[in-house]
């Protein structure tokens, strides 16, 4: 551990010290820029990209936007950008500020269209020599795509530098593209398809049937050609199989974080909670409050909204749950049918309620900074949201279970399902257990809001959307066992992915419902049915 | 003696659901077509048309009864087969147009011909002639309720585990009538419509008319219901519904009589749903919504589920609250149907004819009427 802390230090101050003498080499050039007019610049421009040093990428940057100018007192040529009347100068080097100067003192160092291309082709060729290898590797990338033969020598002195493997790999690749697309000797055909066939994309596949289909290329080629399009397509089935279970993964994600609620409800209580939905609704609007809350007094903190929305979500739809109970449901044990009913009606309430609260239309819940962007694995792009929202389903899943199993309030939920009157004669209170069941499986519908907030439209009819849903995963997984969810909604999630290439995002739900009706005359009680001596309710 | 006293009670109701129906059939003619405008006792068009739209949905709701309130089936998909009937009542409507549409083909409906389709797909075919398309009305929801019902009772899917696939499968229904490439408009739906048995769908005397043929179709409706109940074959549906294993362990074939309320309900919906779309002039796959299906329900609940003519009643009642309703107050729709549903739940489980009832039982030394109606809740 300590040897590697001193060798990264050694490292550091070697680049330090490399990067100042570079700098002090690189000032004539740059001075260079502003003097001769148009050929002036472009003997600079030549040196800087000769000279292979990425310091110099924002002064050719600064070129290219036009911001580059030369004080007219002095002759040194400054980074100008308008502030207020006047000009803020930098040093292009390093970007020290160099003061203010009204427009009269500075000239524009201006630039004609051989100059820009110019300007283009080096700016690649430094950024292929730069440090920082994901620059280098997305100059590599931005190469293979365009193709252009002009950036070869270039990729050639780049690649003889290059140690990172990967960056290499992606540079080779670059440079095969090229060959391939001017066209080149036998050989050098047949080692670019090589270099090609590692790389399993649709980019990739349609240069290797461009060769394959072309009349100038050998039978060798078009024969090499051939194998590698068969080996990507290969592996691009592979991963394209890969991409559709992740996909299911995540849509059945949010159908478990959608049902989990309605097992305990449903399941667990045996109340229909038509209202379910409702419930996913209000924990999504008390994140949008809780984000207006940080985007109004700690603008700085936005990233820890989620997590203070959390708690929040599952306090406020606990509370509403809880309310509902003791109101409406309590009346109504043993009587389902009308509990739904009931519930139901309650849903169309809530929705209303919230409309004319909020209003009709969609609100903006933001997604905090780590839960933005998407990162690559293999041939899969992963959406970190979605990461998230699976992460947090198979949590919630979890915590629920060992809330039910390990805990004396689990304890007293399954003692009052199992046995009622026997639970009541053994000092549990009942009705506080109802009650506050209710408020469970409530509960984490809102902590399901909070997650749904950040993939859906908050609107009033988010709820809608997911009740069917989150029933059917419920019913198909098998009532009153949670297991029984889980595999359900990852059943039904992966099997609507699968569909959904073949038949349509429609017709693969209607298909997938079908399915449903069918498995339900086949197991009446679902997928992981209780066992045990009552017939029917 | 028992059985004597519920078939008097029964023919009494009949016969006062069945004389305000003749009442309306006559008067509502009348006063439409007969009296002068300017009267006081005349009733405009649109009323006609808005009391037959009532009647449409009283029908579906005395269909649902029949399976609810006897049988102790909650479908929580009966406008599926409400939507089917009007569906296949549209595909003629649509075909009578003829060349009238706005492209002017004789064959194809208008959404067809915008779809590039060059010829009519083939379950279209046989929709030009109104007798085949009043088949299919009772044919096509009698068909889907046997199938499903078949497999449903079979299996013995009950209680909330039916209600919910019935809702399934009104909600995979909703989701393909929603597709443009199956041949039923799509989104739109069918509309547009021009005329029907040769006559102008928008004049006076056919939107009486077909006011009339609701009246008429309820009214027989009405007596099939009933004369079910008061049969020996309506017992069994009652027993069925308040402890069927008793009645399988007796001997009877449950599944057969459930299948058969369940498919005959069915039909009736699907008649409501063919008057219906002629009177509103358009039919589209929202009428599959889980919540149109819920909605009836409601009427069934608050007229008093297992009464037939409170069926009618709730559902007369509750949307003509819509109506008002929504154009008077339409922020507080929504509350005043949820709060329907909590509160005829919570405080009026024998609906509005049971109300009598409940608070003759509430009074100290009152005779309880042990008449067959839904007393207790064991069968749910």
């Amino acid at each position: 551990m300590r040897r590697a802390l001193r060798w990264l230090l050694a490292v550091c101050v070697v680049a330090a010290t490399t990067s100042v003498a570079l700098a002090a080499d690189l000032r004539p050039l740059v001075q260079s820029l502003g003097t001769g007019g148009y050929a002036g610049t472009e003997k600079g421009l030549a040196q800087l990209s000769e000279a292979g040093d990425p310091a110099a990428v924002p002064v050719i940057e600064a070129l290219q936007a036009g911001d580059l100018y030369v004080r007219k007192a002095d002759g040194v040529v400054v980074i100008a950008r308008k502030a207020g009347s006047d000009y803020a100068l930098t040093d292009p080097l390093g970007g020290a500020s160099l003061g203010e100067a009204p427009a009269g003192a500075i000239e524009k160092i201006k630039v004609n269209n051989a100059l820009r291309r110019a300007i283009s082709a080096s700016l690649g060729a430094l950024t292929l020599m730069s440090p920082d290898a994901g620059i280098r590797r997305s100059a590599a990338d931005a190469v293979f795509k365009s193709r252009d033969a002009t950036a070869l020598d270039a990729l050639n002195t780049a690649l003889a530098k290059e140690q990172d493997s990967s960056v290499r790999r992606a540079m080779e690749q670059a440079r095969a593209a090229i060959t391939l697309t001017a066209g080149a000797s036998d050989e050098d055909t047949r080692v670019a398809v090589a270099t090609l066939a590692g790389r399993s994309d649709q980019d990739a596949l349609a240069l290797l049937s461009s060769v394959a289909s072309s009349s100038s290329a050998s039978e060798t080629a078009k024969a090499a050609a051939a194998s590698a399009i068969a080996s990507v397509q290969l592996k691009l089935t592979l991963w394209g199989v890969a991409q559709n279970l992740w996909y299911g993964l995540s849509l059945g994600s949010v159908l478990l974080l959608a049902a989990i609620g309605l097992a305990v409800t449903f399941g667990v209580m045996g109340v229909i909670n038509m209202a379910h939905g409702e419930m996913v609704m209000i924990g999504a609007y008390t994140t949008f409050m809780v984000q207006e809350l940080f985007r109004a007094h700690a603008p700085g903190l936005f990233d820890l909204s989620i997590l203070v929305a959390l708690p929040a979500a599952f306090l406020v739809s606990g509370g509403v749950g809880i309310l509902i109970e003791r109101s409406v449901i309590r009346w109504l044990y043993g009587r389902p049918l009308e509990t739904l009913l009931a519930t139901w009606g309650l849903s169309l309430a809530l929705q209303q309620a919230v409309r004319s609260i909020f209003g009709p239309s969609n609100r903006e819940v933001g997604a905090p900074s780590w839960m933005s962007g998407a990162f690559e694995l293999g041939g899969l792009t992963i959406t970190y949201g979605r990461l998230w929202i699976v992460v947090f389903a198979f949590a919630v899943f979890a915590a629920l279970l060992v809330a039910l199993k390990r805990t004396w309030f689990g304890l007293s939920i399954r003692a009052v399902t199992q046995n009622r009157p026997m639970a009541n004669a053994m000092g549990i209170r009942t009705a506080k257990v109802d009650a506050l069941t209710f408020g469970l499986g409530s509960g984490i519908a809102g902590l399901a809001g909070v997650a749904l907030s950040q993939i859906d439209n908050v609107s009033p009819n988010l709820g809608q959307g997911y009740i069917i849903d989150s029933f059917m995963v419920v019913v198909f997984g098998g009532v009153g066992n949670l297991w029984g969810t889980l595999v359900g909604a990852l059943t039904l999630g992966t099997l609507n992915k699968f569909l959904e290439p073949y038949a349509g995002a429609v017709l693969g739900k209607i298909l997938v419902l079908i399915f449903i009706i069918l498995f339900i005359q086949r197991r009446p009680r679902g997928l992981f049915a209780l066992k045990g001596r009552a017939v029917e309710a | 003696m028992l059985t004597r006293f519920f078939l008097m009670g029964l023919d009494r109701k009949a016969g006062v659901v069945l004389t305000i129906l003749a009442l309306l059939a006559v008067l509502v003619p009348v006063s439409t077509l007969l009296v002068p405008a300017d009267s006081p006792f005349h009733l405009s068009i649109f009323t006609v048309s808005l009391l037959g739209k009532y009647l449409c949905f009283a029908l579906l709701a005395l269909a649902l009864d029949l399976v609810w309130g006897y049988c102790g089936i909650l479908s929580l998909g009966h406008a599926a087969f409400f939507a089917l009937g009007g569906y296949a009542m549209g595909m003629h409507l649509m075909r009578q147009i003829g060349p009238r549409g706005v492209y002017g083909n004789p064959v194809l409906p208008d959404f067809m011909v915008f779809l590039n389709w060059t010829e009519l797909p083939w379950y279209w075919l046989g929709f030009d002639h109104f007798w085949f398309a009043a088949l299919m009305v009772l044919a096509v929801p009698g068909a889907l309720a046997f199938a499903f019902g078949w497999f449903a009772f079979r299996s013995r899917v009950t209680g909330v585990y039916l209600s919910i696939i019935t809702q399934a499968m009104t909600f995979a229904l909703l989701l393909a009538f929603f597709r443009n490439d199956m041949g039923f408009g799509g989104n739109n739906g069918l509309t547009d419509f021009k005329e029907i048995l040769g006559a102008d769908i928008q004049a006076p005397g056919t939107r009486v008319g077909l006011f009339v043929a609701t009246v008429v179709a309820l009214a027989l409706s009405y007596m099939i219901a009933s004369g079910i109940i008061g049969s020996k074959l309506g017992k069994v549906l009652v027993a069925v519904r308040d402890t069927e294993s008793r009645v399988r362990f007796l001997g009877y074939n449950t599944e057969h009589y459930k299948l058969f309320a369940w498919t005959l309900s069915a039909c009736m919906a699907g008649v409501a749903g063919a008057l219906y779309v002629p009177q509103v002039g358009i039919i589209n796959p929202s009428e599959f919504a889980p919540a149109s299906s819920i909605e009836a329900v409601i009427w069934v609940a608050v007229g008093g589920r297992g009464t037939l003519a409170g069926a009618i009643l709730g559902a007369v009642l509750v949307n003509f609250g819509k109506s008002y309703f929504t154009g008077a107050l339409p922020e507080l729709w929504l509350f005043a149907l949820g709060g329907l549903f909590v509160a005829v739940t919570l405080f009026l489980p024998k609906g509005l004819l049971g109300l009598g009832a409940q608070l003759m039982a509430r009074m100290p030394k009152s005779k309880s009427l042990p008449n067959g109606k839904p007393a207790d809740q064991k069968g749910m």
